[in-house]
């Protein structure tokens, strides 16, 4: 199947998840997050969450604890800088095996 | 009586162009006071926009585009340069701008004349290009240009040579409203900026196709390219679709891209382009009284390059000779590079001359475009077949 099935003649694309296909490829380190540090995990209640505000690509959610969302997840590591609480870690994606990744 | 600025006005006042914005520039700015007169006037329904640049000019010609408005520039020389980037993003959006190129001399060192080395310079930037040898030519090149555009979604360029057009009166008949109207039906944009529908246009497209969110695979950036130069491959036969039914409408026929005079039992022909391409049939009748059988070929479209025109009109000559009004420094004019493509691999046995004329608004005379041709026999006989460099028509 080529391309032409889009029906596009000039690069078209709508808002949507997934758009851009699953940009967690592009990832060469993950976010591992320390629930024992991370604010609002470790005070039980919604707080900070610098790292939702800061995520470029909108993949750490508002919860507690938060998630981030590792098919879009680009590895920028915005969110390891941005932790007042240095709860986040940037791991090599080379180093880690799938399963520590979990 | 119009000149060719005036004849270009003409022709988007009849096409009915809904958004203007231009730089003037000389030779240029009669078209773009012309055109913010017919606004002023009513006579066009047009938002005329006065901006701060020939790069704005195309920036809000392409804008309006995408929005679904017939849009309309015009410019020359340093202003065309100066809109390189825009014309690229124009083709590469597939928007159906239609632009005046004005052919003038660019600097250093100055001038403001003749030649036609801005559009030649803008070869590759994916527009269709067409070369008006008359004043007739320029508004009807120009209503045909909206039609060929929006039928193909490629952006159009239609040039004239400064001042020798641009600024002399010939006798143009301007169609009728109602007549140009018939021809020319509204502009169905192919996409549009619709905030009901938000939508992505030209984003970073990447090296690979990519699978969308609804599992749609889509073009990545080679796909895209690939469409526009099979756009630009296919649109000679809507060229010449559209120039026979403006034929039928007007009584004016373009039913070819390029044209010829006194072909048929030419064994020398001289290849020009534009108003050139005129000065050469005169250049022809005085090889014809001095015995030689000459004809013209003129080019008409430049891009896309009609290919199997050009070889067909060139099969079984003895001399072609190209005369260019541009030079691709280090090579040869563009015209001739093209046609030797062209002939490559085909029966062709003729031998090429390439002589560089009329840079910077070099006056080119017919007599001497008939002794360069006569030259070309004599160094011929002299076993002289390769030419490796142009010869040009200057007083070094």
């Amino acid at each position: 199947m080529g391309t032409r099935d889009c029906q596009h003649i000039c690069d078209e694309s709508s808002p949507a998840i997934g758009e851009a296909g699953k940009t967690g490829d592009w990832r060469d380190a993950f976010p591992s997050i320390d629930d024992e540090k991370c604010i609002p995990a470790k005070q039980t209640k919604p707080a900070c969450f610098l790292c939702w505000l800061y995520c470029p690509e909108a993949v750490v959610s508002k919860t507690v604890p938060i998630q981030i969302d590792m098919e879009y997840c680009k590895g920028c590591g915005i969110c390891a800088e941005i932790c007042p609480a240095h709860a986040i870690t940037m791991i090599s994606e080379e180093s880690s095996s799938a399963t520590e990744k979990g | 009586m119009l000149d060719g600025n005036h004849a270009a006005a003409e022709g988007v006042r009849l096409s009915r162009a809904q958004v203007i914005a231009a730089y003037p520039i000389t030779p240029q700015s009669p078209v773009t006071e012309k055109l913010s007169e017919f606004v002023e006037r009513g006579e066009l329904d047009a938002q005329y926009v006065a901006v701060e640049s020939e790069h704005s000019a195309l920036a809000v010609c392409t804008s309006a585009s995408m929005v679904g408005a017939r849009v309309f520039t015009a410019t020359s020389a340093h202003g065309l340069a100066y809109m390189h980037e825009m014309l690229h993003w124009a083709a590469g959006a597939r928007l159906p701008v239609v632009l005046a190129c004005v052919n003038r001399a660019i600097g250093a060192p100055w001038s403001v004349l003749n030649d036609q080395q801005d559009s030649i310079s803008q070869r590759d930037t994916g527009w269709i290009q067409i070369y008006a040898r008359s004043n007739q030519e320029v508004l009807d090149s120009i209503v045909q240009a909206y039609r060929i555009a929006e039928s193909v979604y490629v952006p159009v360029m239609v040039c004239y040579d400064g001042y020798v057009l641009s600024h002399t009166e010939m006798p143009v008949d301007v169609p009728t409203q109602e007549n140009a109207d018939r021809f020319l039906p509204a502009y169905k944009p192919h996409t549009i900026l619709d905030p009901a529908n938000p939508k992505n246009y030209n984003l970073v497209t990447l090296a690979n196709p990519r699978v969308n969110a609804e599992g749609v695979l889509c073009h990545g950036y080679m796909e895209l390219r690939y469409l526009l130069q099979e756009a630009l491959q296919n649109s000679r036969e809507t060229i010449i679709k559209v120039g026979q039914e403006f034929g039928e409408l007007f009584g004016r026929s373009y039913s070819n891209v390029v044209w010829q005079y006194g072909l048929d039992d030419a064994d020398v022909v001289i290849v020009a382009m534009g108003s050139l391409a005129m000065e050469a049939t005169v250049a022809a009748d005085m090889l014809r009284e001095a015995g030689h059988k000459a004809g013209v070929l003129g080019l008409r479209v430049f891009r896309p390059f009609p290919k199997t025109d050009v070889a067909k009109a060139l099969e079984k000559r003895r001399l072609v000779v190209v005369f260019d009004k541009n030079i691709s420094y280090g090579s040869e004019g563009a015209t001739c590079s093209e046609i030797k493509s062209t002939l490559y691999g085909s029966s062709t046995g003729a031998v090429m001359r390439n002589y560089i004329v009329g840079l910077g608004g070099r006056d080119v005379k017919a007599r001497e475009m008939a002794d360069a041709v006569s030259k070309s026999l004599l160094s011929m006989k002299d076993g002289d077949l390769n030419q490796e460099y142009p010869e040009w028509i200057c007083a070094i």
